[in-house]
């Protein structure tokens, strides 16, 4: 029983079903170990971390170099910023805003550059259900090519705050 | 004690809550935090093209 | 004894069974450790007590949540959502895990608690601790939830509450390997340790690493909530905190298997078809498990692809490999167990013949397979590096570590907790009718929990928000789900407030049993002419458990698979 201490032979090989089931399992995983590389190498979603270290300051400034320079229009206040295809976009998450609004055109590659000026905050874009961490003192890079078109909202997800579920952000896709 | 030592090295490993000990300790305290910790200290500076 | 052991003592006899400090059970027969017994007690009700917070807190957020009542004003939403978290994830976790520590290093060896003044330091500081915690988040000084991301920023004291806790609890495991020390020292047994004991070594093994992360995050995050050093780094936060945070459920993971094992044996006879691959098991987990605090750091900045991957797979999913064995090795065993009683018809005659009156059976049982079924698969698909893109942060992670935390460990707890008070406190349960049905609720409460939030979760609905209005997308469906959520909530939370009334009230006025053995919950019984061990030898015997262990795995594939679809639907990204 597994309260008593066991017999003095009781270390042998599996056999029988249980050693088919290891042999299974062991096979399954596998399987779930060599996806991660696969995907890696040939797959298009990937989260790889490129991230470099930044002063909340400069990045403000930074992102307001890019509004002045790229600035489309406006969404209840907010800025639309319309980067040059192919280009770097900047992002600012704070509480509780996602500044500016992104306009981006379908098919094209953007490099997006995510930081906040104060807390952590989680980049969640809906209604595709994308999920990025976004944090202070770092310049988070997704190089990111939109495939649909529409308004997108971008849902902060990770608490930040009294008015966390209000910090709503939105990407427009041509 | 002589014939004891002929025990499976798994075997031993098992019995031996110590060394069990120190390798759980170890593989994850290398693998998780010290190369994540180098990882992090790799970060370089923003250019912010 | 083997070669390898720490000194080698001079030959001493093997002590007797009940010496001065000691009882014999009168049901197992075994001796029981009197100090164990009394740090038994008290950590366990200390847990008892913190599960009953937890509850009180949960009921308050899942109807908050559940956008059609919304109950609570904003501020306090995320008040109780740190309270919640804490009580139970950690609390009442952390002391009914010394209960299970202290039992396991005495009573199957039949050896002494090593010190009781350890066992009272511990349980000192970790109660202090837990109280002070409470009365700042209470206080509303620390509405910075479980994690307390920095730069979140919390009272001094909630920091210090914590390191207080965490080191209770080092030392009570401190005082566990003590024990395994001078119980291998003064030779209270001969061979190698039980298999729930060596379950417990496990739980452990991996409770040090726990609290080491714990303390190098918390130190550093105290003194900076004092003013006296630099803010920590967020990242560099985030990845040690981790290292207590996911780890801690790791504990919780060994001890709840351990638990699987020990009640399979009460309530059936079932042992081990092989001690060799259980062990084995546990020895993986020992190894591997705690690589997987990279589940929470997939889609963070700062950490490259080589490192999310190595580590998310625990080593190549070899954790996952042991979580898979036990997974056929407990039903397994049990069926084996009741073949050789007699119960042969077809594939699953055993199942309908089982104890399932027998509410730590039943417990059990729900268990096992809401941890596999749900906890298991999801747990593995989304902490795949790519797919935690489309999950992240979203409802369907909480409907993942519900099915884990609380569908499997919580209910595994309060399954044996019916032979705990029983033989521990020496008391028979009261209302044993409603104790059968207790398991069934707080289990089918938590699956619709668990199924609740890891849908509206696919549908992008954020964890840890308090209103999803705002947003202005979510619609009819996320709802519903949120709805089914509530209800789920609303069951569970009966069952837990019953389960604490039924051990409050048994270990008050529940009937002495002293001096005979506890009444019997229901145990399987074996036919006549039947022999313990007559398939020892067949190897395979377990045709049922083969079956189910098919579906799982066919189950794992097509959730798996069906997320790598998901997830080749979303924007291209790297």
């Amino acid at each position: 029983m597994s309260l008593a201490i066991p017999e003095r032979g009781w270390y042998r090989a599996p056999e029988g079903a249980e050693k088919l089931w290891i042999g299974l399992a062991l096979l399954w995983c596998f399987v779930l170990s060599l996806m991660m590389p696969f995907w890696h190498f040939r797959g298009k979603q990937n989260s790889r971390g490129e991230a470099y270290a930044v002063e909340p300051a400069a990045f403000l400034a930074r992102t307001e170099q890019f509004v002045a320079a790229n600035k489309v229009g406006e969404l209840n206040g907010t800025p639309i910023v319309e980067p040059a295809p192919g280009g770097e976009a900047y992002l600012i998450g704070r509480m509780w805003a996602w500044y500016p609004v992104l306009k981006l055109r379908q098919g094209e590659t953007y490099r997006v550059h995510l930081s906040s000026l104060d807390l952590q905050h989680g980049f969640s874009l809906q209604p595709l259900n994308m999920n990025f961490q976004v944090l202070p003192g770092y310049d988070h890079v997704l190089t990111l090519t939109p495939t649909s078109k529409g308004e997108f909202t971008i849902v902060c997800n990770e608490f930040c705050g009294i008015g966390h579920d209000k910090m709503i952000g939105k990407i427009l896709v041509e | 004690m002589n014939n004891e030592t002929k025990d499976p090295l798994l075997k031993r490993l098992m019995d031996n809550t110590w060394l069990l000990l120190v390798l759980g300790v170890l593989i994850p305290l290398l693998s998780y935090t010290l190369w994540g910790w180098v990882e992090l200290g790799m970060v370089q500076p923003a250019t912010l093209p | 004894m083997s070669s390898l052991t720490f000194t080698s003592p001079p030959p001493a006899p093997v002590r007797p069974a009940a010496g001065p400090g000691f009882r014999l059970c009168d049901t197992t027969g075994l001796s029981v450790c009197l100090t164990a017994q009394r740090f038994i007690k008290l950590n366990a009700v200390s847990a008892v007590v913190f599960l009953l917070l937890g509850g009180i807190a949960a009921i308050l957020l899942a109807l908050t949540r559940w956008q059609f009542v919304h109950l609570l004003r904003v501020d306090w939403f995320y008040r109780v959502l740190t309270f919640h978290g804490l009580n139970m994830l950690i609390f009442w976790i952390l002391f009914f895990e010394v209960a299970v520590l202290y039992f396991a290093c005495t009573v199957p060896l039949k050896a002494r608690l090593f010190s009781p003044k350890v066992a009272w330091l511990s349980f000192g500081m970790m109660l202090t601790g837990a109280v002070t915690v409470n009365t700042v988040i209470l206080q509303g000084k620390a509405d910075v939830l479980l994690t307390s991301y920095l730069p979140l920023l919390a009272h001094p004291a909630f920091y210090l509450g914590i390191i207080l806790v965490a080191v209770g609890t080092l030392i009570g495991v401190f005082n566990f390997f003590a024990t395994l020390y001078t119980a291998k020292r003064d030779r209270t047994y001969e061979g190698s340790l039980p298999l729930v004991t060596f379950g417990a070594l496990a739980a452990a093994i991996i409770a040090v690493v726990t609290l080491l992360h714990g303390a190098i995050v918390m130190i550093p995050t105290f003194t900076y909530s004092m003013g006296w050093t630099a803010q920590p780094d967020p990242m560099w936060y985030r990845m040690i905190w981790w290292g207590l945070g996911h780890q801690s459920q790791q504990v919780n993971v060994c001890a709840m298997v351990a638990i699987w094992y020990l009640i399979a044996n009460l309530s059936t006879g079932a042992k081990p078809v092989n001690e060799t691959v259980c062990r084995g098991a546990f020895v993986l987990y020992i190894l591997f498990i705690n690589l997987a605090s990279a589940h929470h750091l997939l889609v963070d900045p700062g950490v490259g692809s080589a490192w999310k991957i190595w580590n998310t797979s625990y080593a190549m999913y070899l954790a996952v490999l042991a979580s898979m064995i036990h997974g056929f090795t407990v039903p397994a065993s049990v069926e084996v167990a009741m073949r050789e009683k007699g119960y042969i018809k077809g594939l699953f005659g055993w199942v309908t013949s089982a104890p399932w009156r027998n509410p730590a059976f039943s417990g059990f049982v729900l268990s096992v397979l809401i941890f596999g079924f749900i906890g298991g698969i999801t747990g593995v698909t989304l902490g795949t590096q790519q797919i935690n893109i489309i999950a992240h942060n979203t409802l369907r992670i909480t409907g993942h570590f519900h099915a884990t935390v609380v569908g499997g460990t919580t209910l595994a707890f309060m399954a044996v907790t019916y032979y705990v008070i029983p033989l521990i406190f020496r008391r028979d349960f009261i209302w044993r009718g409603l104790a059968r049905v207790q398991p069934w609720l707080f289990g089918g409460g938590i699956l619709l929990v668990s199924l609740g939030m890891s849908f509206a979760g696919s549908m992008g609905v954020p964890r840890r928000s308090y209103d999803i209005e705002p947003a202005g997308i979510f619609g009819a469906a996320a709802h519903l789900f949120l709805g089914v959520m509530g209800m789920g909530a609303i069951i569970a939370v009966i069952g837990l407030l019953l389960f604490v009334v039924l051990c409050v009230g048994t270990i008050l006025f529940g009937e002495k049993n002293a001096g005979r053995p506890m009444a019997d919950w229901g145990t399987a019984q074996a036919m006549v002419g039947t022999k313990a061990g007559s398939l020892a030898e067949d190897h395979w015997a377990m045709k049922g458990t083969m079956a189910l262990t098919a579906v799982f795995l066919a189950c794992f594939a097509v959730y798996y698979f069906a997320n790598w679809k998901a997830l080749a639907d979303v924007w291209p990204v790297k």
